[in-house]
């Protein structure tokens, strides 16, 4: 191997294990910041000598080690007085390079999890909590981060050291949160997992529709997390209903990277693979017996889209009676507005768009370009040509996408032939 | 993107021989990582040659050949394979480099492939046509 092999091998190397570096030195030190810093340390070590040396057999391990060893020794030098420091350098032994096999993987996924709950904190606010955990728990430079969302690379930068300081000053525990704030908390980790899993399914800005790598971050996260929180039955169903939506990634866009929607997608080119770990997903989300949760529901409603055939044989009367029952335990216009699609589908257009006439009176709803491109199509079935044509247009108006507005201005001219 | 790492026969596991339980262990350890690092999508091993069979079609436009097994190159046979998800060859490599001795006793040998990417597979024409007539071929058979 080149120099240059060696160290792209030892960046990927970092890379893999940056996250349980992290989150054990977090346990360590406390600070997640200061926990940053020294992994990053430990990957100096690693450009410096495993080129000499050669790649170790266990990387991850080795990288620990010496992590690990930093770690201790920061901890003495600084000779902070705080009894809980000086506890824990007297309780943890200085580790060698024999004791590489001292890495225990069950306690590493305790960690892992401690250290999503941390970076997803509610004190700190959305985009922070999305940043941090791209960061520390993806492993993703702020560069990539910030490509990702179309942000300046110093603004994400910002972002991050600022989530950092905000988690130091507010004394936030790296703890899995107790009982009885655990579902909240967790619903907090989920959302901000589909959160970057929906920013790059469909970007809400610019020319790019679909920005594979945050979804690919989400659902891999997604799967760790789902093996190291086996019992909670909503990790599984979001990640269920990540991996069936995923299956679809390459069909919704053409070779011009414009939009297909999911009736017109070539459904022989879904992925089935991904389809089918999202229905294994799904059994085991089901197997906890509790009553399923929002994300739970949504996987079912995108399992009935990915057994089907065609459109025609979509089971669309269960996928209205699945958007009822995600309505009652997670009430939004934008649930009601699927739930009138799915009806338009199991029952006629004209039903369809009796229901959305009457959600269109909601003000939450005025400003959301779908609910306009919805009742186009509608109106379109019914051969109202002229009153489709100025929805399209409106709905054209109101998206920020480019692909997604052209897209409505060709259907606005297909209602003019 | 997506990478196979192809496990590669021995005269043992042609043979039906059972690994022994150390590396049996050995290796569900290491498909856990994979799982617990979010990238194995999926993983099985394959039944030896004995019963399988090969298509082959000497003759352009002409019939099917049939032949049943054992084959007789072993090294040439694949005893198994591992789909990963990673975010890079050298993630790929990486993890293809932790797997234990596939075979032990140092006859393993894995083959690292890049899966092609269904994007990669759209935007080259030639790909695009066969998809087409590939389609075609099929709605008529549906009609027949």
């Amino acid at each position: 191997m080149t120099v240059v092999d060696v160290n792209r091998a030892i960046e990927e190397i970092w890379r893999m294990e940056s996250a349980k570096l992290i989150a054990c030195l977090t346990h360590l030190l406390r600070d997640v910041g200061i926990a940053e810093d020294i992994a990053h340390d430990a990957l100096i070590v690693a450009l410096e000598k495993w080129p000499n040396i050669g790649i170790p057999d266990n990387p991850g391990a080795w990288l620990m080690t010496v992590a690990k060893r930093r770690a201790i020794d920061l901890i003495r030098r600084t000779k902070k007085r705080d009894q809980k420091y000086t506890e824990h350098a007297r309780g943890t032994d200085l580790y060698t390079e024999e004791d590489v096999g001292l890495v225990v993987n069950e306690e590493i996924g305790d960690e892992l999890l401690r250290l999503i709950f941390m970076t997803c904190h509610p004190v700190l606010s959305q985009e922070a909590r999305v940043a941090l955990t791209l960061r520390l728990l993806c492993g993703l430079t702020t560069d990539e981060i910030a490509r990702s969302f179309l942000l300046s690379e110093s603004t994400v930068a910002q972002r991050i050291v600022r989530a950092k300081r905000t988690l130091r000053s507010e004394n936030v525990p790296f703890e899995v949160p107790a009982t009885e704030d655990r579902k909240e908390r967790l619903s907090t980790v989920l959302e901000v997992i589909y959160l970057m899993f929906n920013e790059g399914y469909a970007a809400t800005s610019g020319d790019q529709w679909v920005r594979p790598l945050l979804c690919q971050e989400a659902l891999r996260l997604g799967r760790v997390l789902a093996e190291i929180a086996q019992s909670e039955s909503e990790v599984h169903g979001l990640v269920a209903l990540m991996e069936i939506q995923s299956s679809r990634l390459k069909t919704r866009v053409n070779a011009k990277g414009e939009p297909i929607l999911l009736m017109d997608q070539n459904r022989a080119q879904w992925d089935r693979l991904l389809i089918r770990r999202g229905l294994a997903a799904l059994e085991r989300c089901e197997r906890i017996g509790v009553p399923l949760g929002q994300y739970a529901i949504q996987a079912k409603i995108s399992a009935c889209h990915a057994e089907a055939h065609s459109v025609e044989e979509t089971n669309w009367i269960r996928i209205a009676a699945l958007y009822e029952a995600l309505y009652r335990i997670s009430p939004s216009p934008i649930v009601e507005l699927n739930h009138a699609v799915a009806v338009s589908m199991a029952f006629g257009p004209s039903i369809g768009l009796q229901l959305v006439d009457e959600l269109g009176r909601e003000p939450s709803l005025q400003e959301y370009h779908l609910l306009y491109s919805v009742r186009g199509d509608l109106l379109f079935k019914l051969g109202r040509m002229d009153d489709a044509r100025i929805e399209f247009e409106h709905a054209a108006s109101m998206t920020k996408n480019e692909k997604e507005k052209s897209l409505l201005m060709s259907r606005a001219k297909e209602c003019e032939s | 993107m997506r990478f196979m790492m192809i496990v590669k026969a021995t005269a043992d596991s042609e043979a039906g021989v059972m690994p022994s339980q150390e590396l049996i262990d050995a290796m569900q350890k290491y498909n856990e990582e994979l799982v617990k690092a979010g990238v194995l999508l999926a993983a099985d091993g394959l039944q030896p040659s004995s019963s399988g069979l090969r298509i082959s079609y000497p003759e352009r436009g002409g019939k099917a050949k049939v032949v049943d097994g054992p084959f007789t190159e072993v090294k040439e046979l694949i005893a198994g394979y591992t789909l990963i998800e990673v975010k890079s060859r050298e993630e790929a490599i990486q993890w293809a480099l932790r797997m234990p001795d596939p075979h032990g006793f140092g006859h393993g040998e894995i083959e690292l492939r890049q899966v092609f990417e269904a994007e990669e597979i759209m935007e080259n024409p030639i790909h695009l046509m066969k998809e087409r007539e590939l389609r075609k071929k099929a709605e008529e058979q549906q009609k027949a």
